[in-house]
């Protein structure tokens, strides 16, 4: 059974749809209590960084996350705002603490000229890492549908974990991953066949990998 | 790269899709429900309902129209009509919609366009600017279904909007709506050198080479097609194909017409029959995701 998180921010009815489409079992889990049921996580999102933080914060989401994700090793995607929270900190509107599961920080997409709008909004080819377990079934170039203005920047220290990326007048990291942990920038709902793909890798992965056996 | 947008746009009354001529004239086309399946088979990038029905409630599109719009629809969802307050914008959204158009609000009360987009983010705000040319030959933005001259130039207006918040501007040639003769290319241009926010061009549009010509001279980021593609199959596929060689466009499909030729009307032309003779058909067994 997989859980989608609701915390306010943004529609899960399209993912809601795209995983039943997929003949998943899902719940909507406006509470953590109901992440311990889960196989696995899904955490989207649409807005801005700090709210969404303070929303995860004020429902008591963290440390149940932490126990699922990290210490059972359960199954985590996050979508869009889902993956950036994985960062550190993001200099979206301030500086804001993330959940710091990997290595980097969120900053405003900044391309090498004008040309270039903001938000990155649209469908944008994607070059695939190849083996990259979330992209199972698919080539090393496919497009996705994005659309955000701030983006997830590796450390520079220490191994990156992006396993996609796509150019807006830079570099931007597409989908990340690190065990039990991935993100992807794009919305894997929003984006017809290659985003069902996307989520039915996951699915996969989540079955082959539960985590540690729930209560 | 970021890929060219080809939109496909519902104009939705009382229930019904119907092909606007002018805005004037709408000639019923059939179920909203099957032109989003069908679009979403075609490979539109997204799709966009304007819902222009009398018998909607109060200020608002058809919430339940839009919620099974929305459940059959695996590209991003842009809804119009009349909204005027966040509350509406809140219900659709809640519904399914990804992005909100504002048309006749956004002149009166451009406030609600900040406010929309520090609510829901910039990106869910799309303002659509329908214009004529007026007597001297100079463009103005009209609203309620281009009846009501508002005096506002539509390069200026668009700009106030994206200082404002909009995350993109939709803007529509009222007299080329319907004509097939090709988008009003000098209006698109104006506006989208004017902002630095993606600029959707709509009105117009007959064939393939159109909507290379308005990327190309218009300076369009997106093209939001309406009549044209109700009455062909494979339509988006087949601008796509006639655009790929020269256009960054997404192209997901088997159907790639890579051996094909295309007419002046965009419509794939008949290959030569010793090519025919040889063809067999190719087995692709459907995919289940």
């Amino acid at each position: 059974m997989i859980a989608i998180i609701d915390y306010g921010m943004g529609n899960i009815g399209s993912i809601c749809n795209a995983f039943e489409l997929l003949h998943q079992e899902i719940i909507i889990a406006p509470s953590p209590e109901a992440l311990r049921k889960a196989d696995a996580i899904v955490l989207p999102g649409v807005g801005a960084f700090a709210e969404g933080m303070n929303n995860l914060r004020t429902r008591g989401f963290l440390p149940i996350l932490e126990e699922e994700i990290i210490i059972k090793k359960k199954p985590y995607l996050g979508i869009c705002l889902g993956m950036q929270f994985l960062a550190e900190r993001s200099h979206e509107h301030g500086l804001h603490q993330g959940l710091g599961w990997l290595p980097g920080e969120v900053q405003r997409i900044r391309p090498v000229d004008s040309t270039f709008k903001i938000p990155h909004m649209g469908w944008n080819e994607v070059s695939i890492t190849p083996g990259s377990l979330l992209f199972q079934g698919l080539g090393t170039k496919e497009t996705f549908y994005f659309v955000h203005s701030y983006a997830f920047v590796s450390s520079p220290h220490g191994a990156s974990p992006g396993i996609a990326t796509c150019w807006h007048g830079t570099e931007i990291c597409a989908a990340v991953q690190k065990g039990n942990i991935f993100g992807v920038q794009f919305h894997p709902e929003k984006s017809q066949n290659n985003g069902l793909r996307v989520l039915r890798a996951f699915c996969e992965y989540a079955r082959e990998h539960p985590g540690q056996p729930r209560k | 790269m970021l890929l060219k947008r080809i939109v496909a746009s519902l104009i939705v009354k009382d229930g019904i899709v119907v092909q606007s001529i002018g805005f004037g004239n709408y000639l019923p086309v059939g179920n909203p429900a099957i032109a989003v399946e069908f679009l979403n088979e075609w490979g539109a990038d997204e799709i966009i309902v304007l819902d222009i029905g009398e018998s909607r409630t109060s200020r608002s599109p058809d919430m339940s129209l839009i919620s099974a719009l929305s459940k059959m629809s695996r590209v991003p969802l842009t809804v119009g009509g009349g909204i005027d307050s966040i509350k509406v914008m809140r219900g659709l959204i809640k519904g399914g919609a990804d992005k909100i158009a504002l048309n006749r609000v956004a002149i009166e009360n451009p406030r609600i366009i900040t406010e929309a987009a520090h609510i829901f983010g910039n990106q869910c705000v799309v303002v659509s600017i329908d214009v004529r040319r007026t007597k001297n030959r100079r463009y103005e933005v009209f609203t309620d279904s281009g009846t009501v001259a508002s005096g506002k130039d539509p390069a200026l207006l668009a700009k106030e909007c994206a200082s404002l918040g909009a995350g993109e501007i939709l803007i529509r040639s009222i007299d080329k709506d319907g004509s097939k003769s090709g988008f009003d290319i000098d209006l698109v241009r104006s506006v989208a050198e004017a902002v630095n926010i993606p600029v959707i061009a709509a009105g117009g549009c007959g064939n393939p080479q159109h909507v290379f010509d308005v990327f190309q001279q218009g300076k369009a980021d997106a093209v939001a097609i309406g009549n044209m593609l109700h009455f062909s199959e494979h339509s988006v596929n087949t601008i796509k194909a006639f655009l790929k060689s020269q256009v960054n466009v997404r192209l997901d499909t088997h159907a790639t017409y890579e051996h094909c030729s295309f007419d002046m009307l965009g419509r794939v032309n008949k290959r030569p029959d010793a090519e025919l003779e040889k063809l067999r058909f190719e087995y692709h067994p459907k995919e289940v995701i």
